[in-house]
């Protein structure tokens, strides 16, 4: 079925009288503009967790290192900077750049709509996120100091303000961040699910829809779903701590000195229900991801995406296994053991609609004829980090295995080379790729990004991530457990190592090469940036379609910063799946999904699926 | 003989695994080293496919071809499956079901920022405890509480003591918050949950010191709630139970 009614009437303020054009601008409800506004709040959010990130880093091995302007790092600092440093990249920057930055930016282009399909909505979103952030930024400020319970926040520690520092105004204002979070997520959610459903072109049928916008499909389902569950549990948290309940406070629970007697929960609830959420947020982080490098493998290695139904399925079915596998993170949480063995076997089953899509991308590429462009390196670097990163999803998967490695540097090893390392090549290959799309206004076409600074870019980074994170499974082996702000343990009388400082220290070589990659990496990025502001002011123009993409929003009208009234805008529609190719022995040449031809498409098709000889 | 090679050989890995002194530890970690051999060929595999892929050049291509699409997933069905009913088997083995009725019984309590170990005494029985007797600054950390007739011959350590080759059965709390103890030479991690008593059994089999932690975000002391396990041949834990319960006395 395809719907018939794409184009909502009017292009956005930009064009309107107003009085405060400035103010109009800032308050749009331009899909485009808040798409830009979304990534600018994520490059905030990201520098500001590289930095926090760095500062443990930094003290994990000079743990005496003075901090300008604060003094040396406290443990209730370092577990701050755990707390604010995860949150703040979960939630802001791999939760809002591809789903909600890009999302707004790219998908009703790519489903030939003009406009989301609910602006002042999206707008309000929008705001609600940065309010979130500023309440996050602002927590860490509030007396009694910064939330230290991770950002998995678990109660009691989180629940009762007594259990010690960073757990009164900061952990409030942290749960009120997240509560915003969550609100505006679940409504930028339900704007998308419904774009795509009532907003896509004539001829635009499911399975003609590109892959990325088939990430950001079950993103927006899995948002929904895990956010709402996420919500529900902050308030009980927050009854919690101010409304006398006891949710998730079991009689007899004695903090610091006070006695809590006022009924019978349990702190299991909240793992239950935060991890509902936290799992599927994995997804909801790599899926638009997943999506985009299956495009770009196949546009820069001219080639139809291999199985491209398959692909479909496969990034339905992780969504629907994504949210029936939150209990293996409580393998050893006090989980009746034989739960523990079937969200064992629903995370194995996993593995094979990760693999499948591997499969894919790998076949896209075999024997192709690519052209590497930035966007494809990061393409293909986001393959890279995922198969390193997954492959260590089903050891964890194992309760036997888990019970030595769970809370080791081994599961932030896993979860870094996958969520962050993969979700951010993820990024940059967007970035990369549609940077002629952000750049283009009314007066001048687009912008590219230089090829010879963004490969250097590339590089050091896919260098950086594995010198950071490979290593960190072997300190993980080694048995050194996350959220510990010193590896030497109490010394023991005489001041010789204790048992545990002997067992943890022994890290320490690994973990200061570990340290040195890191700053290595957060330099490289610099080169982004030099790029950016290089490009910004005199980078190449590109053409209309620089990449030879097929999918829609490289149409000449479409192209996002060319105002022009609906009115004037030819009616778009799509004859075809994307990512037709042919070659012949001098050029490639390729079928736009808005083509209206039809005989070219029937060689392609006899071309391409022909065995490999 | 090429897998006990490799096993031998990562062993050997400047930071490899730490000592192994459990009785259910060795197969864990034979069960643990095949997988990560699994996982680094895996990774080789299909690095070397992709790099393969890239390097040689053609342009005609195949988009759906099932052997492509199918056989290796179902190869990888099989791997997974056999690997995740071996770790359910090892999984079962150490947790489906309870201590022996002879195991020595130890409780296991976290509270910011210590861990306390009792034992029961002679009378092989827990006297009760409750949260509005606990009293750190008066020797009774835990709330024992004294008018119960099995609480006399409690006592309590900071050192989790115990005699090699005998079954253990801890019985953890927590009292205050979310703790997690572990001992990564007993191969051993399960959370302290408060309101909840988890009850965690091992065989630790080479007498020597070993250090426990706490793995579960738990407070600004959290990198120091250490302690330490002494594992002593049976003649001598008997020996040091004797003392700790003169003492108790």
């Amino acid at each position: 079925m395809t719907p018939h009614s794409n184009i909502p009437p009017s292009q956005p303020q930009a064009n309107k009288l107003s009085p405060t054009p400035v103010l109009a601008r800032v308050f749009s409800t331009d899909h485009r503009i808040i798409g830009i506004q979304y990534l600018i709040l994520a490059l905030v959010s990201v520098i500001i967790g590289t930095l926090l990130s760095l500062l443990m880093r930094i003290h994990l091995v000079w743990p005496d290192w003075p901090l300008a302007l604060h003094g040396p790092i406290l443990p209730e600092d370092y577990l701050a900077l755990v707390t604010i440093h995860g949150t703040i990249m979960l939630f802001f920057v791999l939760t809002t750049a591809p789903q909600a930055g890009f999302g707004n930016l790219i998908l009703p282009a790519q489903i030939g709509a003009r406009t989301m399909a609910f602006p002042g909505l999206n707008a309000a979103s929008f705001w609600l996120t940065a309010i979130a952030l500023i309440t996050l930024l602002a927590s860490t400020f509030a007396p009694g100091g910064a939330a230290i319970s991770g950002w998995t926040a678990y109660p009691p520690l989180s629940a009762v303000p007594s259990s010690g520092p960073g757990q009164a105004l900061g952990m409030d204002l942290w749960l009120a961040s997240i509560a915003l979070f969550a609100i505006a997520s679940t409504a930028s959610s339900i704007n998308t699910l419904t774009t795509i459903l009532r907003n896509r072109c004539p001829g635009m049928t499911w399975e003609r829809l590109p892959l990325t916008v088939w990430g950001w499909f079950t993103a927006a389902l899995l948002s929904i779903i895990a956010f709402s569950v996420l919500l529900a549990a902050i308030l009980l948290l927050f009854c919690d701590r101010h409304a006398g309940t006891s949710f998730f406070l079991p009689n007899g629970d004695l903090v610091n000195g006070v006695l809590h007697q006022s009924g019978n929960g349990s702190p299991l609830l909240w793992l239950h229900l935060f991890w509902f959420f936290g799992h599927p947020e994995v997804y909801i982080a790599i899926l638009p991801g997943m999506g985009l490098t299956s495009m770009l493998l196949a546009n820069f290695s001219h080639r139809r995406v291999f199985a491209y139904r398959t692909m479909i399925v496969t990034t339905l079915l992780i969504g629907l296994l994504g949210i029936l596998l939150w209990g293996h993170h409580m393998f050893v949480a006090g989980l009746n053991p034989f739960a523990s063995s079937a969200f064992s076997i629903s995370t194995m089953a996993i593995a094979l609609p990760a693999a499948a899509k591997v499969l894919s991308w790998l076949a896209t590429t075999w024997r192709s004829r690519p052209s590497y462009k930035t966007p494809m390196l990061f393409a293909l670097g986001f393959v890279s980090l995922f198969i390193t990163g997954g492959l260590t999803g089903p050891i964890l998967a194992q309760p036997i295995l888990d019970e030595y490695l769970h809370n080791t540097f081994f599961v932030v090893a896993h979860f870094h080379l996958i969520m962050a390392m993969a979700g951010i090549f993820g990024l940059y290959a967007a970035t990369y790729y549609w940077f002629p799309l952000i750049t283009a206004t009314s007066s001048h076409p687009g912008r590219l990004l230089s090829e010879p600074l963004g490969h250097l870019h590339f590089w050091c980074t896919l260098i950086g991530a594995y010198a950071v994170f490979l290593p960190m499974h072997l300190t993980g082996l080694a048995g050194e457990p996350r959220h510990y702000a010193q590896l030497t343990g109490i010394p023991s009388p005489g001041s010789s190592l204790s048992p545990a400082g002997a067992l943890l220290s022994h890290t320490l070589p690994l973990n200061r090469f570990i340290t040195y990659a890191a700053i290595f990496l957060a330099a490289a990025q610099l080169l982004f940036f030099i790029n950016l502001t290089r490009t910004l002011y005199k980078g190449a123009f590109a053409s209309s379609n620089p990449w030879r993409a097929t999918t829609l929003e490289w149409h000449p009208t479409m192209n996002p910063f060319t105002p022009s009234p609906a009115s004037d805008t030819a009616e778009i529609s799509v004859h075809r799946t994307p990512c037709h190719y042919q070659f012949t022995s001098t050029e490639i040449s390729f079928l736009p999904q808005w083509a209206p031809v039809s005989f070219a498409q029937d060689k392609i098709e006899k071309a391409t699926d022909s065995k490999p000889e | 003989m090429i897998w006990s090679r490799l096993t031998s050989a990562a062993t050997l890995l400047p930071w490899s695994l730490p000592a192994d002194a459990s009785a259910h530890g060795p197969a864990l970690d034979h069960h643990l080293l095949l997988n990560l051999w699994i996982a680094l060929a895996l990774l080789a595999l299909a690095h070397l496919i992709l790099l393969t892929g890239l390097l040689a050049r053609r342009h005609s291509a195949p988009n759906h071809l099932w052997r492509i699409e199918y056989l290796p997933l179902a190869a990888l069905a099989l791997l997974f499956s056999t690997l995740t009913v071996k770790a359910e088997r090892l999984w079962a083995a150490t947790r489906y079901t309870g201590a022996s009725p002879t195991a020595l019984q130890v409780e296991v309590t976290g509270v910011q920022f210590a861990w306390y170990f009792r034992y029961p005494g002679p009378d092989a029985t827990f006297g009760l405890t409750h949260p509005n007797l606990v009293a750190p600054g008066e020797g009774n950390p835990l709330g024992i509480d004294p008018n119960d007739p099995h609480s006399a011959d409690d006592h309590v350590s900071s050192q989790l003591v115990l005699p090699a080759n005998r079954e253990v059965d801890l019985r953890l709390n927590a009292q205050d918050v979310i703790h997690g103890f572990s001992i990564p030479e007993m191969r051993l991690k399960q959370n302290a949950v408060p309101g909840q008593t988890i009850h965690l059994h091992f065989t630790p089999t080479t007498p020597g010191t070993y250090a426990i932690l706490c793995t579960q975000l738990c407070g600004l002391g959290h990198y120091r709630m250490n302690a330490t396990l002494r594992i002593l041949p049976p003649d001598q834990f008997a020996n040091w139970l004797a003392t700790q319960q003169k003492a108790a006395k």
